[in-house]
């Protein structure tokens, strides 16, 4: 184990997958020469050079269908994405082609590439800059979706969505880059896809979270400890798969349910994971599934007002007591 | 009629080797036979959906496909039935896939416009306008980047050049000298729209010439002619250049979509089959329309 930033461990799994396998390569926006516009990319053009490491010019849609072209007919690319709100531009190509070629041929061809950048509440980067933008695509049969909360995570994670042989959308987050953590130094240490992580063990209310908000979600378990209240934290880590299976035993243990997401809520992660908790263990709910989201509403630029759209830590402990107080006994 | 590659010409058009001859018009009427099952079938609702023909163009695939090796990759668009037969794909599959049969070549989940052959490399079968073009640049980099000596043919309709697309892939292919021959069926017509109406410059190959990539017009009825993309354009490609065509072609089916009607514009513009000149002998009991390349070219 080695202490490194999230930023470290994502260009350490991008270095190990290179080196072990020619096919990688990466490709996007400022990759190469400007080493990354959030430096994930360090260091690889010097050690890779520029056949492995593309510099393209601004066109999401374009250098991502070059990727897909690649990746049919060998090419294991790594697209990155300045950030993921430019990702919309490429929609089509990653909705209609990447996600469906390998049904739509029959299995002939398979597009394992994997589109990857920061996305999700950033610093005061306002409305365009600055949104969960994970909803357009766990939606779409054929992608998975991957949202790295931690430093360790992010390694193990993108060396197994590099590995897999499909499209992986794999969204870190601009705030979470300089965070710091344990990151096994191993190039074979991956961690699967579709598997949720306990983060804390509790046993009065699940809560469900990724990224800013576990971190967020976390400082509320730590206080409401204070209170008696024995929180359990749970981290989806792929959105796609979604591990139903560990969601369903937290749920059955706890049976009280909170999902936070930074999102707007209508249609989010909440929605989904409260379906397939109701479908699945309604009888093991002891309240209704609460929802802790994003208003409604564009990101705003006013430091005042970006806190009143993304949840807070009052908030977050407001459903979890809100939760805990109903009783379906 | 500009043309800057088509100058230092290496096959000249009446010259044409009997032997390509007759296989250019055994692919072509291969296409033709295949179409007019195809719609037979659709009148009679066993094919669903949007079935695009590509009668009326048959000389392009045949004598673009011509000059490709086996190895080499070609994609296309929606109206592609013709591209993939001309690469070699078995028509039975093909006509399965039509009926969405699971010995379809994409086990009946793809469709008409979605056809793969992946050991002819046909690469399908793309039926968002536009959005298979980079896909060919990035088989271009794949190419490059293995140091293959393959080329990539990537056919597209009219209606893409106004697609930001057709742009970003002229730009990305020219910028990293990728190996792709961009082939424009220009059938003047995207679906109800003329290309005087969608285009501020019609003469698409010069957008070509934009991007620093060598570029020609051609008759897309003239097989002997100009239509076979010549070795020398082929080899200048597959060591590193990439090159523009665009054809002229007509159309003589209206679109494959239930109640599309033959508009007067489509309608009276043709879909013979140009039988190649050293073969015009037209053998009697052929059925083959007596107009030949040489009408025409006249009438590009
Ligand atoms: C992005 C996109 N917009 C619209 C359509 C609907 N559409 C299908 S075919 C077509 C016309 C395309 O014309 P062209 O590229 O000239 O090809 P042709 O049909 O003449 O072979 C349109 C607009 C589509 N498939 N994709
Ligand atoms: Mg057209």
């Amino acid at each position: 184990m080695a202490v490194m930033t999230y930023r470290e461990a994502l260009n350490m799994a991008l270095r190990e997958e290179m080196r072990r396998d020619g096919r990688v390569f990466v490709i996007g926006e400022e990759v190469g020469l400007y080493e990354g516009a959030y430096k994930v990319t360090q260091g690889l053009l010097k050690e890779f050079g520029p056949r492995r490491v593309v510099d393209t010019p601004i066109c999401e849609s374009g250098f991502t269908g070059v990727g897909i072209g690649a990746a049919m007919v060998g090419l294991r690319p790594v697209v990155e994405m300045m950030t993921f709100n430019f990702a919309i531009i490429a929609l089509d190509q990653i909705v209609n082609t990447a996600a469906k070629l390998h049904y739509m041929s029959g299995g002939q061809f398979n597009v394992p590439i994997v589109i990857r950048g920061p996305g999700g509440p950033a610093a005061q980067l306002a409305a365009q800059h600055s949104q969960s933008m994970e909803t357009y695509f766990y939606h779409v049969p054929g992608l998975k979706v991957v949202r790295p909360t931690t430093p360790m995570d992010a390694k193990g994670l993108l060396k197994s969505s590099i590995r897999d042989d499909n499209p992986v959308i794999f969204i870190e987050s601009e705030t979470l880059y300089p965070v710091k953590g344990e990151v096994p130094e191993d190039p074979d240490f991956v961690i699967p896809l579709g598997k949720a992580v306990v983060r804390r063990e509790g046993k009065d209310v699940t809560v469900i979270a990724y990224m800013g908000m576990m971190y967020r979600a976390m400082e509320v378990a730590e206080d409401l400890a204070k209170e008696g209240l024995s929180v359990e934290l749970v981290d989806p880590r792929t959105l796609r798969p979604m591990d139903t299976e560990t969601i369903i035993g937290s749920v059955r243990k706890t049976h009280r349910l909170v999902v936070v997401e930074a999102g707007a809520g209508f249609a989010g992660m909440g929605s989904e994971i409260a379906s397939f908790v109701t479908e699945q263990a309604f009888d093991d709910l002891d309240a209704p599934v609460e929802r802790v989201t994003g208003a409604n509403a564009p990101m705003p630029y006013a430091r005042n007002l970006e806190k009143l759209k993304t949840p807070s830590k009052d908030k977050i402990a407001a459903a979890v007591r809100r939760v805990c107080g109903a009783n379906g006994g | 009629m500009a043309k800057t590659v088509a100058q230092q010409k290496a096959i000249p058009g009446p010259g044409l080797d009997p032997q390509l001859a007759r296989r250019l018009l055994g692919t072509m009427l291969l296409i033709r036979r295949f179409e007019e099952k195809a719609a037979e079938a659709y009148t009679l609702g066993k094919i669903g959906g949007f079935l695009h023909l590509y009668i009326g163009e048959e000389a392009v695939a045949a004598g673009a496909t011509s000059a490709l090796r086996p190895d080499d990759y070609a994609i296309s668009a929606y109206r592609e039935h013709g591209h993939c037969l001309a690469k070699g794909a078995d028509p039975r599959r093909m006509m399965a896939e039509l009926f969405g049969r699971r010995d379809g070549l994409s086990k009946g989940k793809g469709g008409s416009m979605h056809l793969f052959d992946r050991s002819v490399n046909f690469l399908g079968g793309h039926a968002i306008v536009g959005a298979h073009l980079p896909l060919a640049a990035g088989v271009g980099l794949a190419i490059k980047y293995d140091g293959r000596d393959q080329v990539v043919v990537c056919y597209f309709g009219d209606g893409a050049v106004a697609q930001g697309e057709f742009h970003e892939s002229l730009n990305l292919a020219a910028l990293w000298k990728l190996p792709v021959i961009y082939l424009c069926e220009n059938n003047r017509y995207a679906m109800g729209t003329s290309t005087e109406r969608a285009l501020a410059q019609t003469e698409i190959w010069k957008f070509g010439q934009t991007y620093g990539i060598a570029s020609e017009r051609v008759d897309g009825m003239d097989v002997d002619g100009d239509l076979e993309v010549r070795p020398d354009v082929r080899d200048r490609v597959r060591a590193g250049g990439r090159h523009g065509r665009s054809c002229r072609a007509r159309r003589r089916r209206p679109g494959g979509r239930p109640g599309a009607r033959r508009s007067d514009a489509v309608a009276h513009r043709g879909g013979h089959l140009p039988v190649p000149r050293p073969l015009d002998a037209r053998p009697r009991g052929s059925g083959l329309p007596d107009q030949g390349g040489s009408r025409a070219r006249e009438a590009a």
